[in-house]
């Protein structure tokens, strides 16, 4: 079982306290009439599904129940970083280099 | 290649067995190939062995990363049906019925597939409504699916629980009869053997790095660990992997890789008659024929490629199956291992040609691709050779996710495949 740490809680806690809420920093278009269909599709349909930093978005549904991210690496699951919605991506390659690699 | 037969048998045991031949080489890469295949599973080996058996192209290649048939086509639980809602879906899992009917003797080599019957039950009003939908549809479409009671459903699979008190009341059951299960190794083993028989290269333990085109955009080859390959066509048919081998040609796909895991019990006597999946409580279980109970579980809910999974999920289809059969409360589960599967938003396959010139993709099977093994194989394979697609993968473009025509089968099914 995964254990998250909750930015807004500040605690590690067990995966069946979260859900997952798909890939992080996918931005709504701005002006939705002006996309062309190919954008939509990128837009609803394509994502970057990495073997590697997974950045994603996570619900604390059964806590504080707020959204948050976090970046992952996507082959042994570990969870490099969680961060408060708004706040900036952080780097990938930063991340797998910290030598502690458990920044939270 | 030996074919095998009765009067094998007899001459194997008059001479000590020593008339075994190995069934297949396993090869070195040539420079170039006319058809490269990415990804030795099921569907890259069915799409090299009818190739070379409809097409007449033997010049082809079937790399893996692993070893054959090691990915999830040794990892699923076995299911063959294929009573899906839509039109477009009824026709591709029908086609694979109907080469899986004839399999064994078409490959000259037992795929055990077993017409055991899948019962998928019904605990609540939506799911009779939806199943009975799923009946009629069809019916319409020419496919096998009749609608029972519950307590039909208990004469057809006697240790289910049909106690209307139940935690999982059962209020009927879609069954399918013509439906059932194969052994999954075999499938792999029969079309290495009938490939490799017919003049294709099967390269193992050669992981493809990258897919090289060429200034007009045209495959050239690709990247291995054992250096390039040239190679005129290319077609991916990776899983969870397809989305990663995809980018290196530049093209990005609507796919998200999951964590789908399995687990097994220890053997026991037969037991258990028939296939039984209970799509709302995500419980899928049938009975091996070495008496091992099958069972498998959900996807997890984050993208990885662990090929491990999470504990949560597969305390949670056991305890659905505790309820649904309480005679396997006291069983013991002998092993569990996950498979990472290649999801679409329409939870429907990929199948066919890519923007790139060359470039053929069969992916996005999800939880689901076994069953559609030797259609999915069939259609790749004339998808590829004549460089347009079968009319029954016609559907299945990667351009429906752009003009929005997309086959839903997320909604029509809910979950499973």
């Amino acid at each position: 079982m995964l254990l998250i740490y909750c930015p807004y809680c500040e605690q590690d806690l067990p995966e069946l306290e979260f859900a997952y809420a798909g890939e992080a920093h996918i931005a709504r278009p701005a002006d939705p009439a002006a996309l062309s269909d190919e954008e939509w599709r990128d837009f609803l349909f394509i994502r970057s599904n990495p073997k590697g930093v997974h950045f994603e978005r996570w619900r604390h549904l059964n806590g504080c129940a707020r959204f948050f991210n976090a970046a992952r690496e996507t082959v042994g699951d570990k969870f490099l970083a969680t961060y408060k919605a708004g706040e900036p991506r952080p780097d990938a390659d930063a991340l797998l280099a910290s030598p502690t690699g458990d920044a939270k | 290649m030996t074919h095998f037969s009765f009067a094998q048998v007899v001459k194997g045991a008059l001479t000590g067995q020593k008339n075994w031949t190995p069934q297949w080489p396993d090869r070195e890469p040539k420079a170039a190939y006319d058809v490269v295949i990415v990804g030795a599973g099921g569907h890259g080996l069915g799409a090299a062995y009818y190739l070379a058996k409809e097409h007449g192209i033997t010049n082809v290649a079937v790399i893996d990363k692993g070893w054959l048939g090691g990915g999830n086509t040794g990892r699923n639980t076995t299911i063959i049906r294929s009573n899906y809602l839509y039109d477009e879906s009824a026709r591709l899992y029908d086609h694979a019925l109907d080469l899986w009917e004839n399999l064994s003797q078409d490959l000259n080599y037992n795929v055990m597939f077993s017409k055991r019957g899948v019962l998928m039950l019904a605990h609540n009003v939506h799911d009779v409504q939806s199943f009975q939908r799923h009946v009629h549809s069809n019916r319409l479409n020419g496919v096998d699916n009749q609608w029972l009671s519950a307590k039909e459903a208990k004469l057809f699979c006697p240790p289910l629980d049909i106690n209307p008190n139940a935690r999982y009341p059962v209020m009927g059951a879609a069954l399918q009869r013509r439906a059932g299960t194969a052994r999954h190794d075999a499938v792999a083993w029969g079309y290495a053997r009938g490939a490799a028989a017919r003049g294709v290269d099967i390269i193992q333990n050669c992981p493809v790095t990258a897919i090289r085109r060429g200034p007009d955009g045209r495959v050239t080859g690709v990247e291995t660990a054992k250096g390039f390959i040239a190679a005129k066509k290319v077609a991916v048919s990776a899983a969870g992997h397809t989305s990663v081998v995809m980018e290196t040609a530049g093209v990005r796909l609507p796919l998200e890789s999951y964590p789908l895991q399995a687990l097994v019990s220890e053997p026991i006597k037969p037991i258990f008659p028939c296939v039984v999946m209970s799509n709302s409580v995500h419980a899928y279980i049938s009975q091996s024929d070495k008496g091992e109970l099958v069972i498998g579980s959900g996807t997890d809910q984050y993208v990885s490629y662990s090929q491990r999974g999470g504990l949560p999920l597969i305390e949670h289809t056991l305890a659905a199956i505790c309820e649904i059969f309480p005679i396997f409360r006291r069983m013991r589960m002998l092993r569990k291992w996950g498979g990472i599967v290649d999801v679409t938003p329409d939870r429907s396959a990929i199948l066919g040609k890519t923007p790139v010139p060359g470039l053929y993709v069969n992916c996005g099977w999800g939880t689901g691709g076994f069953k559609a093994t030797p259609g999915a194989a069939h259609v790749l394979a004339h998808t590829v050779a004549k460089d347009e697609p079968h009319p029954i993968n016609a559907p299945f473009t990667l351009e429906r996710f752009t003009t929005g025509r997309l086959i839903d089968e997320a909604a029509a099914a809910a979950v499973a495949h």
